[in-house]
């Protein structure tokens, strides 16, 4: 049995409950507010603890880039179990894209020499979905998107990837970077115990200059994109919308009647 | 037209072109004078006479991966092209999951952004825009680079519609991957189709989704039949996929397929942003949730408040009486 060191890649977004705004300048997405765990990240930290505790040791190490110093949704992590945070903060990075996003956490995830690095398929807020491929490469790793299914055996990680017909097999030598789905594992509550401890949990925070990056590379500048327009789009007509009085069926044999479906 | 050269990425399934790399030959022949492809697997050859009736004059063959996961090799292999000084001036790829994994890996070692989740792109000047649906498709996001190099853009399915031009067979060019060492070390050692019957679900004319509001995995039986019924396909939201009712390839939404249908039937799916953007333009949607401020309803032509269990049922034997 190896330790496993496993790094988990946590974003902190506004709660998605509450009505999305963007900054009227950038267009951007407005993150100056409260931010919370990613529920899409809470997967690989159960994912995570879960893979460290059967290789019989080792540590969850959380990485994170936010704004303001935020670390409401590191506590939230680190009280489901790992034991220590790096948080990049820096006003260098606001309006950062996925490829600036990937530079700094792969600079940050290099720092806690992992086994294993896991992140999810994609952010709930922005999806783009190419920041964890993006880091590998800069991580020079191999990685595995979409897994469902992840177990450590020999050094070797072996993910049921999800694809457009079923699922794939798939082994790959450690390091590696792999996401995971929401399907993957079903993460744990904080206890009561696990909220305390992670108050004195040590989180590294971290700046730019710290990670050794150029600021030109990060953050509006380093993301050479820019948003010309945001416009409301062409709302679908309203429907009519009936409670159902026993007769909901024969209403939706009239409706596919009248588009002669049947 | 500015445009020199667009590239497409082509994924090849069982020698056929995924429909969403077609939809992109075709947009790119309104953008650019030349369409060129770039493709891997054993099957390049086979798929070289429609890469070439939508557009493309070259496919650029990465060649057969090995069982290696495309996204390394075949972004080691563009990349090398456009360092050799074959660069287009954009490179589309399809919002698939290898179309992803490609996208990301080529951005980062090109060191070029990349743009995702596009469903439109035009020439705004010399540049091109390209446009995203935001908030669950309420509203539209244009935006565009602003540095050079090969504009990267990963393109939902469905965005523009595939129109062959009669063009010749695809000249078909090797395009090999350099070594890109211990990066490339994932194998795919086993692959696992589901099997379906009835039309594939991003190409059914009727899609019956079921999601939580079932309660439980056997209620998805009815969402079968009643589909089987109205000769259509079966379809799910990510909830019930991710608690193991119903396999991955039945999800729509976001991270699962995006469908058009003529009508979409949803049975107790509460339309979350992420289920929306994947069906809110199929021609008629029809939703049954028992709670009357489900979001779905914002987007059904006819909503029924009620309990699945009731209406379902009485649907299908309405239906099969007419049989
Ligand atoms: C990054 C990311 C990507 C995602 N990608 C996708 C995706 O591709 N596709 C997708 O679908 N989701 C996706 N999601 C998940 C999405 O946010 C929702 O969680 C999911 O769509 C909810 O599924 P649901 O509507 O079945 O369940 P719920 O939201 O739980 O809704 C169940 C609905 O059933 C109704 N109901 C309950 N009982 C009954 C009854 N007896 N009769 C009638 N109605 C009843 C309820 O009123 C409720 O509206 C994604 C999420 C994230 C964060």
């Amino acid at each position: 049995m190896h330790a496993m060191n496993v790094v988990v890649c946590v974003k902190q977004i506004p709660d998605p409950a509450a009505p999305p705004a963007l900054d009227p300048g950038t267009h951007t997405l407005d993150r100056s507010g409260k931010l919370i765990l990613d529920d899409s990240d809470a997967y690989g930290v159960e994912m995570a603890l879960q893979l460290a505790d059967a290789a019989g040791g080792g540590e969850v190490t959380l990485v994170s880039m936010a704004p303001n110093g935020e670390v409401s949704g590191l506590r939230t992590a680190l009280a489901m179990g790992a034991a220590k945070a790096i948080l990049v903060s820096d006003d260098a990075l606001a309006g950062s894209d996925a490829l600036s996003t990937a530079k700094v956490l792969a600079a940050a995830v290099r720092r806690a020499e992992p086994d294993l690095v896991l992140a999810a398929t994609e952010s709930t807020d922005g999806y783009t979905g190419t920041t964890p491929v993006q880091m590998a490469e800069l991580l020079g790793m191999p990685s595995v998107t979409f897994a469902k299914k992840v177990e450590i055996a020999d050094g070797t990680v072996k993910v049921e990837r999800q694809t457009e017909a079923g699922y794939d097999e798939v082994t790959c030598p450690l390091p590696a970077v792999v996401t995971v789905t929401a399907g993957v594992v079903e993460p744990r509550y904080p206890s009561f115990k696990g909220i305390m401890a992670a108050k004195s949990k040590p989180v590294d925070t971290l700046t730019v200059a710290d990670l050794g990056l150029d600021p030109s590379e990060v953050g509006a500048t380093g993301s050479r994109q820019e948003i010309t327009s945001v416009t409301e789009a062409e709302a679908r007509q309203a429907g009519e919308i009936v409670t159902d009085e026993g007769d909901g069926a024969e209403r939706i044999v009239q409706f596919l009647e009248q588009l002669k479906v049947i | 037209m500015t445009r020199a050269s667009i590239w497409v990425l082509a994924e090849v399934v069982d020698g056929t072109p995924i429909t969403t790399s077609l939809e992109l030959l075709t947009h790119a022949r309104s953008l650019a004078s030349t369409v060129e492809a770039v493709a891997w697997g054993a099957e390049t050859a086979a798929a070289a006479a429609t890469l070439g009736e939508y557009g493309a004059t070259t496919v650029h063959d990465v060649g057969d991966l090995a069982g290696a996961l495309p996204g390394v090799p075949v972004a080691a292999a563009i990349a090398a092209l456009v360092e050799g000084g074959a660069a287009p001036d954009a490179i589309l790829f399809p919002a698939t999951y290898d179309g992803r994994d490609v996208a990301g890996r080529l951005s980062a070692r090109l060191d070029l952004p990349v743009l995702t989740n596009v469903v439109g792109l035009d020439e705004e000047g010399d540049a091109l825009s390209s446009t995203h649906a935001i908030f669950g498709g309420t509203h539209n996001v244009v935006a565009r680079f602003t540095g050079s190099g090969p504009a990267l853009f990963v393109v939902r399915a469905k965005s523009f519609a595939a129109e062959p031009s009669g063009g010749a067979p695809a000249a078909v060019v090797a395009a090999p991957a350099p070594d890109t060492g211990a990066t490339n070390a994932a194998r795919v050692v086993a692959r696992h189709v589901e099997e379906r019957s009835g039309p594939k679900l991003d190409e059914a004319d009727v899609v019956v989704s079921g999601g939580r509001g079932l309660g439980e995995k056997d209620a998805y039986a009815m969402i079968e039949e009643l589909a089987g019924l109205l000769h259509g396909a079966a379809g799910a939201s990510r909830a019930i996929v991710d608690a193991g009712w119903v396999p991955y390839s039945h999800q729509v939404g976001q991270t699962g397929k995006t469908v058009k249908p003529t009508v979409y039937l949803a049975c107790g799916i509460s339309g979350a942003t992420q289920h929306m953007v994947g069906m809110k333009n199929s021609k008629n949607i029809v939703a049954i949730n028992k709670d009357q401020d489900a979001p779905i309803f914002s987007v059904a032509d006819l909503g029924i408040v009620g309990d699945v269990h009731k209406v379902v049922p009485k649907l299908i034997e309405a239906l099969k009486a007419r049989a």
